[in-house]
């Protein structure tokens, strides 16, 4: 066995956290308030775009619907914390609460990870993108009709639990977790899923267990990223965990490479940086030159890039390569 | 010897078509056992059968005496019938390690929180499987290619990859769909010898699908012949090579 990985990885993780936190600091201003919610945000759809790729990359399957099982996570840990803050309003003592209101969102995503993954077991390519695109709008579409959740209008008065400490901690332990998972046993079953079915099934690989446990982990740490979520925007609306939503995290696992944990890291990361700057510098040009380039113009750059990458890149940024940070041992990508 | 492998009146069809009619046969333990037949006389279609990909039409395939009709095909594997196939299906992106350690993984017995959580419990699982996968390479002499990916191997080292990887379920019964497909003399006689040292080195009961009548008349020592489905002939190799019905299957096919 290979050397273990994890403390060098935890060391890296303190000191960028560390990092963070110095540079965020008002003394210093090199990240403002601007900078940590782009931070924030990115960080969760690291969450979420890794475990997309858990499904689609590692297992082969497909998921159109990903953002439902965010919206189930955010919805059941938004209205456990918001009840939690109507009893007891003291918000610096129910972290404990809060921590178990994500993972119970999270447990209900991954109960919606099943039941979506055994219709999967019949579908195959477009197919199964379609069901899961429904599914996904067939959530939107129930958050939309209850009431108690604030229906069209969302749920509101979440309490903002989700700090940078939560999230970056939560993402830490995502990708362990996930990295962990890939380069086990268990994982390389998941692998030979994807690589081929019949092969794997006869070298004794139960694959209907390994497409539906694929959909359970990665709707369970969907549900985790879409409970983050809404406690860092303390609202959480059908709109948010929408198509459009599912489409973006399916590009970042695409431009990162499908089945590679650094690329999503990387895509999910540096997209949305990328369309942030793409922003600024527009603002900035809008300025400078007196003619108002209009934000459509920051979507058009976007998707050009986007396409360069996968002209020029037709694997995403790194193929089905890990860094060698994440990879446990030798022989194992 | 006892069947370890016993088909009971199988028949397979695919829509109007008989691609298997009314099959009885026994392989006895520990032999190698060849079948072969032109194209189309449904070789592959009876290894489909026995590995469940297929549910037979009618009738029982027993394996070691207990039923595995209409068994998913992981369980019959578990049960001890591993296989090859005609055209290759590696886990091309996937190392030659990997390759064999997901044939072995049946045997790991740690659980997704032991995996999650790298608990000691399943390192030693991991452990355990790693340096049984390297053994296995070693004997296959691809010890060498274990980081490799198993899309980059040469064709010959693919086909024995392929061997080696049906060998890590542990089988019992080892069905081989034309291993010697597109291999050029020398490696066909290193094949004959590879299988030949299977049987007795893992006690494996060999059973064969093949075109080259080098292999299947130097080491079967039971055949099988099929013509359209039905069997023409069974026996030992030196019989069946006179058998004038072979010979028609065969040759007078040829001379058409």
């Amino acid at each position: 066995m290979g050397k273990r990985k994890l403390p060098q990885m935890t060391l890296i993780a303190v000191l960028l956290y560390a990092l963070i936190k110095v540079l965020s600091l008002d003394s210093i201003g090199a990240l403002n308030g601007y900078f940590m919610i782009i931070i924030n945000r990115s960080l969760i759809f690291v969450i979420l775009t890794v475990s997309l790729n858990l499904i689609n990359g590692i297992t082969g399957q497909f998921s159109l619907g990903h953002m439902g099982f965010a919206a189930v996570g955010a919805y059941v840990s938004g209205t456990i914390t918001t009840l939690v803050l109507k009893l007891s309003p003291d918000v610096a003592s129910s972290y404990p609460i809060f921590i178990g209101a994500i993972i119970l969102g999270g447990i209900g995503a991954a109960i919606m990870g099943f039941v979506i993954g055994f219709p999967s077991l019949r579908l195959k390519g477009d197919y199964l993108a379609i069901m899961t695109l429904g599914f996904g709008e067939v959530i939107r579409i129930i958050l939309n009709n209850i009431n108690y959740v604030g229906g069209p209008r969302g749920l509101l008065g979440i309490p903002k639990f989700s700090t940078f400490t939560i999230i970056y901690a939560f993402t830490f332990f995502t990708i362990v977790l996930i990295r962990n998972l890939v380069q086990s046993s268990h994982g390389r079953a998941m692998l030979a899923v994807r690589e081929n079915e019949v092969a794997a099934e006869l070298v004794g690989v139960d694959t209907t267990r390994y497409k539906v446990l694929g959909f359970v982990v990665g709707a369970f740490f969907a549900g985790i990223g879409g409970g983050l979520l809404a406690h860092l925007l303390q609202i959480a609306t059908p709109t948010q965990y929408g198509f459009y939503a599912s489409a973006l995290l399916l590009v970042y696992v695409y431009a990162g490479g499908m089945g590679s944990i650094t690329g999503s890291i990387i895509a999910a990361f540096g997209l949305t940086f990328l369309s942030q700057f793409l922003q600024l510098g527009f603002d900035s040009l809008s300025n400078m030159t007196g003619i108002n380039f209009g934000s459509e113009w920051t979507m058009v750059i976007y998707a050009l890039l986007l396409i360069l990458i996968m002209l020029y890149k037709t694997e995403g940024l790194m193929g089905m390569k890990e860094a060698k940070l994440l990879v446990i041992e030798e022989g194992t990508k | 010897m006892s069947a370890l492998l016993s088909i009971e009146n199988m028949s397979h069809y695919f829509g109007g078509l008989k691609a298997v009619s009314n099959f009885n046969f026994e392989v006895p333990e520990g032999v190698i056992y060849g079948l072969i037949g032109p194209n189309g006389s449904g070789k592959t279609t009876t290894f489909n059968l026995i590995t469940g990909i297929y549910r037979p039409t009618e009738g029982k395939i027993l394996f070691d005496g207990r039923e595995i009709t209409g068994y998913r095909p992981y369980r019959i594997v578990h049960r001890g019938v591993a296989r090859t196939f005609q055209n290759l299906r590696i886990f091309g992106n996937l190392s030659v390690l990997d390759n064999i350690r997901i044939a072995r993984h049946f045997n790991f017995k740690a659980g997704l929180f032991g995996s999650l959580l790298r608990t000691p419990g399943a390192l030693k699982e991991e452990k355990k499987i790693r340096e049984e996968s390297m053994q296995l390479l070693e004997v296959m002499h691809l010890q060498n290619r274990a980081l490799e990916d198993a899309k980059n191997l040469p064709y010959g080292e693919l086909r024995r990859l392929e061997i080696a990887r049906a060998l890590a379920t542990k089988p019992r019964l080892l069905l081989l769909d034309e291993p010697a497909a597109g291999m050029n003399p020398k490696e066909v006689s290193d094949l004959m010898d590879l299988i030949r040292r299977i049987r007795d080195e893992f006690n494996v009961t060999v059973f064969l699908i093949e075109h080259h009548m080098k292999v299947v008349m130097g080491i079967c020592e039971r055949i099988k012949v099929l013509d359209f489905g039905e069997t023409i002939a069974e026996g030992l190799p030196e019989a069946v090579g006179k058998n004038p019905k072979v010979l028609e299957a065969y040759l007078g096919k040829r001379g058409a």
